[in-house]
C-alpha cells in the first residue's frame, strides 16, 4: 500500500506541486516537504524555565526548601549547589499562570515539592513523558518524511513514533504514551494518552493520572521556529482542560546532533550504590 | 568483500530510478525509501553450524526441518505445566525450562523468528558470509587473553557465593559497573543494536525512518534510536557513543552506514573502541530490505568478517522497551549476590 502511494508520489511529483500552492502560499518562510506539509526534520530545543516550573514563578533558592529563620532555604542535601541548585525565575508557559489543580491534587503538588529529590522521576533518569519530554533543557530530533513522524529525545534517549492512521486506543500505558498525529493546515495535532502515571510535568511537582490526555499543536512559524501548544485535561487531577504555550527553536549551529545522554549509567550510585559489595561513602 | 557477493544491486542509476525501479518505494528524491518497520528475527544463526560443513546453503528440506524443531520445540515449551509439581530445587535444577535456571526467560518471550533466512530464493547457513566457512575469525591473542579472563567472571548459578571460593577479587557481583551492558539496560543484549545490528532471542523489531539528510533507526531493545547523518564527518575521536558515531551516503540504490567512536563497551561481544562497522542497507522489493555488514577491529580479530541477512517488513508496531524504569532485577542481582556472600560468611542477615 505504502509502496504503491510513494511511488505514484515520487513519479507524479511534477503535476503533485501544485496541489499545495494553496498552503505555500500561506507562509513562504516555512519549509516544506514534497507533499506539501510542513518540513518539521531537524533539531529543537526549548529555552526558558519551563522544566524547573511549568506556572508563573519567582526565583527561589532550591528546587526542595526547607524553613529557615527568616524565610525559605535551600533543604539540607541540596546546599552545596549553592546558586547552581536554585531555581530561575519565570512568566510560566501555562495561559493564565496557574494550574486548575483540584484541592486533593494541589496537596499532592506540594507533597512532592517537599519530596522532590526522592520523587522526581527525572532524578532517577527516567523516560519523561509529554509534554514533559518537549521542554527538558535538552534537544530532541524530529525525523518527518511523508508517511511517517518520529521523535528521539536526548534525555535518557527517550523516543516517540507519532502514527499518522488510527491505531485505536492505547493497548497499555507506557512513559512517552501513544502519540496520533494528523494535520490541521499547518499545523501537527498529536493526541497522546496512555501515559503513565508516573512521569511529571516539570521539577516543581506537576502530577497527572493515567487518565491525562495531552493534545499537542506543532505549528510553524518560520523555518527555524515552531509553536507549540498542548492543551492538558485530566479530571482526576484538574478541574478543567488547561493549556501551556511556547515556542521551539531549531538549532541553527552547523552540525547541531543529539549528543548521548545514557543517564542510566549516571544514576546507578543512586539506585544501587547500596549495593555494592563495598558500599561507598554517601 | 560484499561486491562478489551474488546478489543483483545497482542496476538502476539514480537518474532512471523514478521510473525504471517502480517496483519498490522511492522517497520524493528519488532514492530507494528504506523507511517501514521491520521484523529481523531469523531462525539463522550468525555462525554457520559445524554439520553444514563449509556450505553456505541449505536444502529446502533442511530449512523445513529447522522450521518443524521450532514448531515442536515452542510446542512442548508451552504445554500445560503439571499443576501437582513441587517447588523447583535451590538454584535451578540445571534445564533451562521454568524450573531450571531460576529466573531465566520461558518461550513466551520468545521471538526468534520461526524459519531460517532466504536471500533471493536461497536459503542460508549462517549469516555470516565471509569468512567463507561462516566462522568467525580467529581473535588476537589479546582479545583472546581478555575473553577468557571475562569467562572467568561467569558461571551458572549455583545457589552459592562461589567467587569467593574462587578467589576473585573484585568479584563479578560487585558492582554495577562489573555487569553486562543489557542487565544494567544501557543497550539491548545480543548486538540488537550494534552495530553490526544482530537478530537476538526476543524483540526483533527495527523501526526506520528515511529523511533526505538522516536515517533513524529505532532499536526495539531499549528505544535506542541509531541516528545516521547523510554525507557527514565523523565526530571528533575523543566522543565516543554506545552505538558509535554513524554517517552514511548512497552508493547508487544502496545505502552506506559507516559507524566509528565506539565506547570501550560496544554492543558486539568482544569488540572494543577501535571498532569500525560498514553497514550496507538496500532494497530487494517493496516489503524486504538486505541488509549487509562488515566489522573491523584489528585489535580483536586478525581480519575483518562480513555478513548479510533479510529484513522482512512487519505489520506490528514497536511498542515502549521501558528497560531502566522497571528493571526490579538487577536490585535483585546486586542484593541477591550480597545475600549469597553473608550466607558464605555465616551471616544470615547481610
Amino acid at each position: 500500500m505504502k509502496a504503491t502511494l510513494s511511488v505514484f508520489l515520487a513519479v507524479a511529483a511534477p503535476a503533485l506541486t501544485s496541489m499545495p500552492a494553496a498552503a505555500q502560499a500561506s507562509d513562504p518562510a516555512i519549509v516544506r516537504l514534497a507533499d506539501g506539509k510542513p518540513d518539521l526534520n531537524g533539531v529543537w530545543q526549548a529555552l526558558g524555565s519551563a522544566h524547573y516550573d511549568v506556572e508563573r514563578h519567582m526565583a527561589r533558592a532550591s528546587l526542595q526548601l526547607r524553613e529557615g529563620p527568616h524565610g525559605p532555604l535551600a533543604d539540607a542535601p541540596l546546599l552545596r549547589f549553592g546558586a547552581v541548585g536554585a531555581v530561575p525565575g519565570g512568566m510560566g508557559v501555562v495561559e493564565g499562570g496557574k494550574i486548575p489543580y483540584t484541592p486533593e491534587a494541589a496537596a499532592k503538588r506540594e507533597e512532592n515539592r517537599k519530596n522532590w529529590l526522592e520523587r522526581d522521576p527525572e532524578i532517577k533518569c527516567y523516560m519523561p513523558g509529554v509534554p514533559r519530554a518537549t521542554y527538558m533543557p535538552f534537544p530532541f530530533q524530529i525525523f518527518h518524511n511523508e508517511n511517517s513522524i518520529f521523535i528521539a529525545y536526548e534525555f535518557a534517549g527517550a523516543t516517540r513514533e507519532i502514527y499518522l492512521e488510527d491505531v485505536g486506543p492505547p493497548e497499555t500505558d507506557s512513559w512517552m504514551g501513544q502519540s496520533v498525529g494528523r494535520w490541521e493546515g499547518d499545523t501537527l495535532v498529536v493526541d497522546v494518552t496512555g501515559l503513565d502515571d508516573r512521569t511529571w510535568l516539570d521539577r516543581s511537582g506537576t502530577h497527572h493520572s493515567y487518565k491525562m490526555r495531552v493534545v499537542e499543536r506543532y505549528t510553524p512559524i518560520g523555518p527555524n521556529h515552531i509553536r507549540y501548544e498542548a492543551t492538558i485535561e485530566d479530571p482526576e487531577v484538574f478541574t478543567r482542560p488547561w493549556k501551556i504555550s511556547l515556542p521551539l527553536y531549531r538549532r541553527i549551529e552547523e552540525g547541531a546532533r543529539l549528543m548521548d545522554f545514557k543517564c542510566v549509567e549516571f544514576v546507578e550510585e543512586l539506585i544501587y550504590g547500596e549495593y555494592r559489595r563495598k558500599p561507598l561513602e554517601r | 568483500m560484499c561486491g562478489r557477493l551474488p546478489i543483483v544491486f545497482g542496476l538502476f542509476s539514480i537518474a532512471g530510478a523514478v521510473l525504471a525501479g517502480a517496483d519498490i518505494p522511492r522517497a520524493a528524491d528519488g532514492r530507494p525509501d528504506l523507511s517501514g518497520t521491520y521484523d529481523i528475527a531469523t531462525l539463522t544463526p550468525l555462525q554457520r553450524p559445524a554439520k553444514f560443513g563449509g556450505r553456505l546453503t541449505l536444502s529446502a528440506e533442511e530449512a523445513a526441518a529447522i522450521a518443524q524443531a521450532e514448531v515442536e520445540f515452542m510446542k512442548k515449551s508451552d504445554a500445560a505445566s503439571d499443576p501437582e509439581r513441587g517447588a523447583p530445587p535451590a538454584g535451578g535444577d540445571g534445564t533451562t525450562g521454568g524450573k531450571g535456571n531460576v529466573g531465566g526467560y520461558n518461550s513466551l518471550w520468545y521471538g526468534r523468528g520461526t524459519s531460517a533466512m532466504k536471500i533471493n530464493g536461497q536459503w542460508r547457513t549462517s549469516i555470516l558470509v565471509d569468512p567463507p566457512n561462516g566462522l568467525l575469525p580467529p581473535m588476537t591473542e589479546a582479545a583472546q587473553a581478555k575473553a577468557a579472563a571475562r569467562a572467568k567472571l561467569s558461571r551458572k548459578n549455583t545457589g552459592e557465593a562461589w567467587w569467593i571460593e574462587a578467589g576473585l577479587d573484585p568479584g563479578p557481583y560487585d558492582d554495577p559497573e562489573m555487569r553486562p551492558l543489557a542487565e544494567r539496560c544501557l543497550l539491548g543484549f545480543g548486538s540488537t543494536g550494534g552495530p553490526p545490528m544482530l537478530p537476538v532471542l526476543y524483540n526483533n523489531l527495527k523501526r526506520i525512518v528515511q529523511t533526505e539528510d538522516h536515517l533513524m533507526i529505532l532499536v526495539e531493545m531499549v528505544h535506542d534510536a541509531r541516528i545516521v547523518r547523510m554525507n557527514a564527518e565523523h565526530a571528533p575521536p575523543d566522543v565516543r557513543k554506545w552505538l558509535g558515531d554513524s554517517v552514511g551516503h548512497w552508493e547508487g540504490d544502496t545505502l552506506v552506514v559507516d559507524t566509528t567512536n565506539f565506547t570501550d563497551r560496544p554492543a558486539l561481544a568482544n569488540a572494543s573502541r577501535n571498532l569500525h562497522v560498514v553497514e550496507r542497507f538496500s532494497r530487494i522489493d517493496a516489503d524486504t530490505l538486505l541488509y549487509r555488514f562488515t566489522v573491523e577491529d584489528p585489535t580483536v580479530w586478525t581480519a575483518p568478517w562480513s555478513g548479510e541477512y533479510v529484513w522482512p517488513a512487519s505489520k506490528q508496531r514497536v511498542y515502549e522497551y521501558a528497560c531502566h524504569e522497571g528493571n526490579y532485577s538487577f536490585r535483585g542481582v546486586l542484593a541477591g549476590a550480597r545475600a549469597l556472600e553473608a550466607e558464605a560468611s555465616g551471616k544470615t542477615d547481610p
